[in-house]
């Protein structure tokens, strides 16, 4: 990984990542978090922040499949991996089976964790595509959300997975 | 088995009859009654939806605001030359930069200042802010500000702040002492008297925090004289007054815009720091300025739930009629007012409402403390005197022998009846709501019946449907609304003040504009909460905008048609009467062949007329009563829920596993029956974590311990119970359509509900909150002692002594 230094000496580097299908290779700091260099740096601002802290998952994007909270991943870590983002789960204008089923199940309120949410859904159904309802709370119990209590949310996973059946 | 009245009491409520029209025979609703999806969802699945932190601005800057690390100190000295020397940082205010007139949410006691000018009040209280090209660049100047402090002795325990020695706060306001309520309403000492029974507990409520999954965000930019605020704010309207008020600027110079919301329940209700302090930083900078709190600094500002001190004592018939009721309470108000006199208020105004009972006396203390401050979180000032009371009658009806739930039907308020305080109170349906929660939860066969360490139990809850009066005096109407028909009749916008912060009032009320209008609503858009663009309204508080912003919204609708109408009469050559209009078809009453869609009526009128337009306003009937704190409570509708839950308790742990959860709830016509269940959900699952895990806790130094949502315990998916929300046929008359409030009332039950289940599974009473395993496991280890267990106590053993 190519690295160079500023005026203070402090050492940035260019990493290479797929984001959404999309490749970049922006120019970060060793303590650049991909929650932020996905939000300030690429202006993909559908990744939310509500702790910073691992807490509340509202960062949530897919790193290689798997669900990550964006606010604990450095942007260094992420170098050569592919991220999807929720700007990435609707594919030319469609929207994903999950997402169609979140507004059908009225499973939105304020939309904070919505993006975490519908992304932590995804990567449930592709590695479990039959989930039972005790598994699709598991999958989202990182993910908070204030508003909803999780019944509509939980309906509407069950739900998306049920197309696919 | 009813007893007679006793001599010289009055035993129930004084009946009263509204003058509005009675509800309509034909209730063939076109658009509301149905589960459209929400206005926004698309936006908000797609992560298109902006929210105030995803903005950005050419030139921005980032600021963020520096706080007290003492819970209660002078300021010797403020430094800020060496933060004023790191590259990057733009300006570093302090108290002597910015307005020092002191304001509030609460017009009767505006006790804060922009930046803390002689003594600081809890760890969190502000103290200076910066602007500088970058959010690292802000922590850098943050640390370099030097501040000297003399520690002062302070005030944490809110059960000693009126103590004649303890430290004072605000000098103005003695003994700590920041609202006194009496009020006595009927005779309560004579009720008592002529009681069969009176009985006295004491309960204690819990400081919780609002923890809204977004935090708060505001970016401040001048444009000339002009100040343009972008904020997550629950009411655009009281921001721009405030800000304006502060300032010295006209309100039309302000202007406050509402983006996407992330949750507010109540925490996003009035200005803070950021908005202050950022304007002051953008016109210093000539720069827009975005500052923000992260969760920590979420925590410290709070404005969430008062913790409550709550004695009850009450006296009952043998039958468990109550005769008369006496609330003394005393109240955790934190360092400043926020909105905390209206909580101080409600907390004791709104325990008349689910029982009828016409003697009642409440006294509370709301005193100042060095904590962060505590303000209106969802059921505002209600919820925990209602988990008290709840329990209390519980305790009653023990004692009595009379079943929960049958005391509740015996004292269970009627409609049409006005409470002692002087609310009156329309649609009632509180005796249905608690017979369906005992029919659908299977009641007859649980009680008493379950295996052990299973219980049931009940409770009720009833909420104002948008307060009576505004925060501060104006005699603006209460919502305003505007619909502005698209040239060709393809699309209708909707203007209006009203604030959606996920509860969905976007959708609901395009909902009542495509109902009154004749239209659809799927060619509805809107416009709201901007104070620049759309019309007046005082924001989502208090339950308000289904009612009162409906109301507003329907006159526009009304008045769009009936314009359309007059149009389509002269097009087709018939009196507007004989025509009607509905999902965007026009047709003749009583000649189906004659139609005539929305689109050409419309368009027809544009060409001929100009914009075809409609505008609506909304003010509630002049309520209440002429006592002192008389306005707050009162309400042009009330909504009523009775909630039955079954929990498990493990034993050995104290666990509550809370199993199943019936709501059923009174809330008149239903606009969407999606989002109103889903705000049961939301409702019950804050009450849940309220009754069970959620409390803000301090150290011995007033330092919040637990300023993370992992911490706090926030509940997640795999605590929540199996919910059941259903609702009773009610219909409100003084409400567009016959609606009422749901979004707040739901949190009202929970907690005493859940309370009194354990009481019934182990016959323990747990009385505080949060009703943790530690709590229930102490309470059940004193009741084996009383009974004579022999039990090992591990803290005798030695190996826990030092
Ligand atoms: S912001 Fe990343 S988990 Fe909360
Ligand atoms: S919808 Fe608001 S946090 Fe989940």
């Amino acid at each position: 990984m190519q690295a160079i230094a500023d005026k203070q000496g402090v050492k940035r580097y260019i990493i290479s990542l797929t984001v959404n299908g999309d490749e970049y290779s922006p120019v970060i700091k060793g303590n650049t978090l991909l929650v932020n260099l996905l939000r300030d740096g690429l202006d993909l601002t559908g990744t939310k922040k509500g702790c910073e802290l691992g807490d509340c998952g509202s960062c949530t994007v897919l790193m290689d499949g798997k669900p990550v909270d964006a606010c604990l991943v450095l942007a260094l870590e992420a170098d050569g991996c592919e991220i999807i983002t929720i700007e990435g789960v609707a594919q030319h204008g469609e929207l994903d089976r999950l997402q169609r089923s979140f507004i059908d199940n009225a499973a939105i309120q304020c939309g904070y964790c919505t993006p975490g949410m519908i992304l932590s859904a995804k990567a449930l159904l592709a590695r479990n595509p039959h989930p039972t309802e005790p598994e699709v709370r598991a999958a989202i119990a990182g993910n908070l959300c204030r508003c909803t209590g999780y019944v509509n949310i939980v309906k509407a996973v069950l739900d998306a997975a049920e197309v696919t059946a | 088995m009813s007893q007679p009245t006793p001599a010289g009491l009055k035993s129930s409520a004084r009946t009263y009859t509204h003058p509005g029209l009675p509800e309509p025979a034909d209730k063939d609703y076109a658009v509301i009654g149905k589960s459209k999806p929400k206005i926004d969802a698309r936006e908000k699945v797609t992560g298109q939806a902006r929210y105030t932190a995803d903005l950005k601005f050419p030139n921005m800057l980032y600021g963020k605001i520096l706080t007290s690390p003492h819970a209660h100190a002078r300021i010797l000295s403020i430094d800020t030359s060496e933060a004023e020397k790191i590259p990057g940082v733009k300006a570093v205010i302090t108290h002597k930069d910015v307005p020092t007139l002191k304001y509030g949410i609460s017009p009767a006691r505006w006790d804060e200042n922009i930046f803390c000018i002689e003594t600081v009040k809890f760890v969190g209280d502000k103290v200076a802010a910066v602007a500088c090209i970058d959010e690292e660049t802000c922590y850098k100047a943050l640390k370099a500000i030097k501040v000297e402090y003399e520690v002062l002795p302070a005030v944490l325990d809110p059960l000693h702040a009126m103590d004649e020695d303890a430290p004072q706060i605000h000098p103005e306001y003695p003994l700590n002492k920041n609202t006194e309520i009496h009020q006595n309403f009927g005779d309560v000492d004579e009720a008592f008297r002529q009681a069969d029974y009176v009985r006295t507990d004491m309960f204690v409520g819990n400081r919780t925090y609002q923890a809204p999954m977004e935090p708060h965000t505001a970016t401040s930019i001048w444009q000339g004289g002009k100040l343009t605020v972008y904020s997550s704010t629950q009411s655009p309207h009281y921001f721009q007054y405030y800000i304006a008020r502060e300032f010295g600027l006209p309100m039309g110079d302000v202007r406050v815009i509402k983006t996407y919301v992330g949750g507010g329940f109540g925490g996003k209700l009035e200005p803070t720091g950021l908005e202050f302090a950022g304007a002051v930083l953008a016109r210093l900078t000539g720069r827009p300025v975005k500052m923000f709190y992260d969760r920590a600094e979420m925590f410290a500002h709070n404005r969430g739930r008062h913790r409550q001190y709550m004695k009850l004592t009450t006296g009952v018939n043998a039958d468990g009629r109550i005769l008369g009721v006496h609330a003394d309470f005393i109240m955790d108000g934190g360092a400043y007012t926020s909105l905390g006199i209206a909580t101080a208020y409600y907390a004791g105004a709104m325990l008349t409402l689910t029982y009828d009972f016409e003697n009642y006396r409440f006294d509370m203390n709301r005193v100042y403390t060095n904590l962060p401050a505590c303000g209106a979180q969802r059921g505002h000032g209600a919820p925990q005197p209602r988990y008290a009371f709840e329990a209390h009658l519980d305790n009653i009806a023990k004692d009595l022998d009379i079943d929960p739930l049958e005391i509740r039907l015996r004292n269970a308020r009627k409609p049409n009846t006005i409470t002692p305080n002087e609310f009156v109170v329309n649609s009632c349906e509180m005796v249905a709501c608690l017979e369906q929660a005992r029919d659908i939860s299977g009641w007859a066969d649980k009680k008493g019946k379950l295996p052990a360490g299973r219980g049931i139990g009940v409770a009720t809850g009833s909420f104002v449907s948008g307060a009576g009066y505004p925060i501060y005096r104006t005699d603006l109407p209460h919502a305003a609304a505007m619909i502005k028909v698209a040239e060709d009749g393809t699309a209708a916008t909707l203007y209006t003040g009203a604030t959606d912060i996920g509860q969905g009032s976007d959708t609901v009320l395009c909902q009542m504009a495509a109902e009154a209008m004749g239209y659809t609503y799927e060619q509805m858009k809107i416009v709201a909460a901007d104070t620049e663009t759309t019309p007046h309204d005082f924001g989502a508080y208090a339950s308000r905008q289904t009612l009162m912003s409906g109301a507003a919204v329907k006159e526009a609708g009304d008045e769009v048609r009936k314009q359309l109408l007059e149009m389509a009469g002269e097009m087709v050559d018939l009196p507007p009467e004989r025509l009607s209009v509905r999902l965007g078809r026009i047709s003749a009453k009583d000649n189906p062949e004659i139609t005539l869609t929305f689109e050409e009526a419309a368009r027809t009128f544009f060409v001929q007329k100009g914009p075809l337009m409609g505008r609506g306003s909304y003010a509630p009937p002049k309520l209440g009563g002429k006592h002192k704190g008389a306005p707050v409570g009162t309400s042009p509708a009330y909504s009523f829920a009775a909630q039955v839950s079954e929990v498990e308790i493990d034993e050995e742990t104290g666990e509550v596993a809370v199993l199943d959860v019936w709501d059923v709830h009174d809330c008149g016509q239903v606009i969407n029956p999606a989002l109103l269940h889903a705000q049961v959900h939301g409702a019950l699952y804050m009450g849940m974590g309220e009754s069970i895990w959620e409390e803000v806790r301090f150290d011995a130094k007033g330092k919040i311990q637990n300023p993370t949502l992992g911490e706090y315990r926030l509940p997640t998916a795999l605590d929540m119970p199996r919910i059941h929300s259903s609702l009773v046929p009610s219909y409100e008359i003084a409400g567009p359509w016959g609606v009422k409030e749901v979004g707040e009332g739901a949190t009202l039950p929970t907690m005493g509900c859940f309370r009194n289940a354990i009481f019934d599974a182990m016959g323990i009473s747990v009385n505080s909150l949060p009703l943790t395993p530690e709590k229930v496991w102490a309470a059940l280890r004193e009741k084996r002692k009383a009974n004579g267990e022999d039990i090992w106590d591990p803290m005798a053993c030695e190996c826990f002594l030092e």
